[in-house]
């Protein structure tokens, strides 16, 4: 935004640009590089650009988009809020909650999620009738027969679900650690509660450094619930495995999903953006500028 | 009756209005404050000053409970802090209880510590409506009167980063004020300022001293002390070694410790 004026007789002074002609020519060699790739594969009859249209907007490959979709954000808000939960009991002054936070975060990541899917899926091995009571005691105030409960996408959800909420609690956990503690003695001298201090001081100063990895987290999760075709249930990566098993139009029906992920992950960027500007209030960026 | 107004007025100014009595504290094997006795009365502006490690700081933090003490008892407007006492008990109070004590306690920090996703009015405003229950336009009202005798007004919508140092710690002594507080702590308030801008921060102070508000300044801003200060508090390890009227003490000290120190500052 600064302007530089000449003042009295310096008028004719006139600034030369370096000449940045190696710039130029990186710049064009990577162009050309790229494009010819862009080219060959478009122009591949091999990629039939033909099948690719007539199944992007198939019916069965809408499902198992909106069923990606569906499953992704319903196992990221459910991970998110347990890992809320479980950052805050680690934050805890008791031992207890701190270390019940810290060994299901160690499991959780331990375990890989193909082993925890098929757990859930196959819970009747190990518990053939599920019942909601008093511990220690006969009272059942629910029963029912896990098999019956635990379709395919519920094991999914469940499963996948408890894993992330090992991830976010330590991405919020960090976010948490950002914001340094005299932000905490300043709000609680002033006489805020616990709950307001962490709601209107802490969090929204710690939502710059959680946002970043959270939009990670939700991208990888987008691809990893493909997964859950073990267990039977069925999303975007399995429609077009199914429908290449049948057609052998491989290559072509990959790319259906590949455009389909990049789309569902550029909107998720939009939305990590947004969080991004919504949070950066009263930060200064590099130049030193407010944000 | 004015000369009863006023026996009556002398006999409340004699009434200690902050007072401790006993106060101990320990962070792990390290004792900060060992049995520290303080009396402030009721529109008393009290510096302490001492070498780093003598408790200063602690000592502010154990009035409003930010730091929890060992022993020893606390009395704010008669009030007992952080407990009830019944027989020879103490009994933790609510915590509902222990957050209006707080709140009745006003804190200028040495870093500021300004909310910084909150606009300069956002951060003395937010207070009053969320912990005193003010409604938007009260608080906002008491918020603008604030900075405007802090000489901010004019930068109600910045956000604290596009503030200087000086400026940032005046609006955090408006924060502090925007609670209506019964004493007010500072917390070396200007030694994390360039030396131009301690000045208006100081001046800040004088003015609330002037209106007789009740304050207890770590502060090793000597002229300010010396002009400012009914009485001079100087501590060092973990305890008071004597206090005094400011041109007593800081000219004639009676202990060595603080000759000692006197003279290294100066």
């Amino acid at each position: 935004m600064s302007t530089i004026s000449t003042s009295g007789g310096d008028e004719n002074i006139v600034f030369v640009h370096r000449k940045s002609y190696g710039q130029w020519i990186v710049g064009a060699l990577v162009l050309i590089i790229v494009a010819s790739l862009v080219h060959s594969l478009w122009t591949n009859p091999r990629l039939a650009t033909d099948v690719i249209w007539r199944y992007l907007f198939s019916e069965p490959v809408l499902r198992g988009v909106w069923m990606t979709l569906k499953l992704t954000v319903v196992i990221f808000a459910i991970g998110l809020c347990l890992g809320l939960v479980l950052a805050l009991m680690g934050r805890s002054a008791n031992p207890v909650l701190r270390g019940t936070a810290w060994a299901y975060t160690w499991i959780f990541r331990a375990v890989p999620p193909l082993v925890q899917l098929i757990l859930w899926a196959f819970l009747a091995a190990l518990y053939p009738k599920l019942e909601f009571g008093i511990p220690f005691t006969d009272i059942v105030f629910f029963s029912a027969d896990t098999n019956d409960v635990m379709q395919p996408y519920v094991a999914a959800i469940i499963g996948f679900s408890l894993i992330e909420a090992a991830y976010q609690g330590e991405v919020i956990r960090a976010g948490l650690l950002s914001v340094p503690s005299s932000q905490n003695e300043a709000a609680q001298a002033l006489g805020y509660s616990g709950w307001q201090t962490f709601t209107r001081i802490i969090l929204p100063q710690a939502m710059p450094a959680i946002v970043p990895p959270s939009a990670n987290n939700i991208i990888i999760l987008l691809k990893g619930t493909s997964l859950v075709s073990v267990i039977g249930a069925v999303e975007l990566l399995t429609t077009v495995q199914q429908i290449y098993a049948e057609t052998y139009q491989v290559i072509p029906l990959l790319f259906v999903a590949s455009i389909w992920y990049l789309v569902l992950t550029s909107l998720l960027m939009l939305g990590q953006r947004y969080l991004e500007r919504r949070y950066s209030r009263g930060r200064l960026t590099v130049g030193g500028e407010l944000a | 009756m004015n000369a009863i107004r006023e026996i009556a007025a002398e006999a409340a100014a004699a009434q200690p209005f902050v007072e401790m009595r006993g106060v101990s504290k320990s962070f792990g094997r390290t004792k900060i404050l060992s049995n520290v006795n303080l009396s402030v009365r009721k529109g008393e502006v009290i510096a302490l000053i001492g070498p780093s490690g003598a408790g200063k700081s602690t000592l502010l933090r154990c009035i409003n409970q930010l730091v929890k003490v060992d022993a020893g008892r606390i009395w704010v407007d008669g009030e007992l802090m952080g407990y009830r006492q019944i027989g020879n008990r103490l009994h933790p109070r609510k915590i509902s209880e222990v957050l209006k004590q707080r709140a009745e306690v006003g804190m200028v920090f040495q870093g500021f510590n300004l909310f910084p996703h909150m606009t300069v009015i956002e951060n003395v405003s937010d207070a009053p409506q969320r912990v005193k229950g003010l409604s938007r336009a009260e608080a906002l009202a008491i918020s603008e009167r604030l900075l405007d005798q802090v000489g901010l007004l004019a930068r109600a919508k910045s956000y604290p980063a596009a503030l200087s140092g000086g400026q940032q710690q005046r609006v955090a002594i408006a924060r502090a004020l925007a609670m209506n507080p019964k004493v007010m702590l500072f917390d070396e308030p200007t030694s994390a300022l360039d030396p131009e801008l301690v000045g208006d921060v100081l001046e800040a102070m004088r003015g609330l001293a002037a209106q007789g508000m009740t304050m207890l300044v770590v502060s090793h801003e000597m002229r300010f002390v010396r002009e400012v200060a009914d009485r001079v508090v100087f501590m060092a390890d973990a305890g008071v070694v004597e206090e005094g009227p400011p041109d007593i003490l800081l000219t004639n000290p009676s202990h060595e410790r603080t000759r000692k120190f006197l003279e290294r500052l100066l």
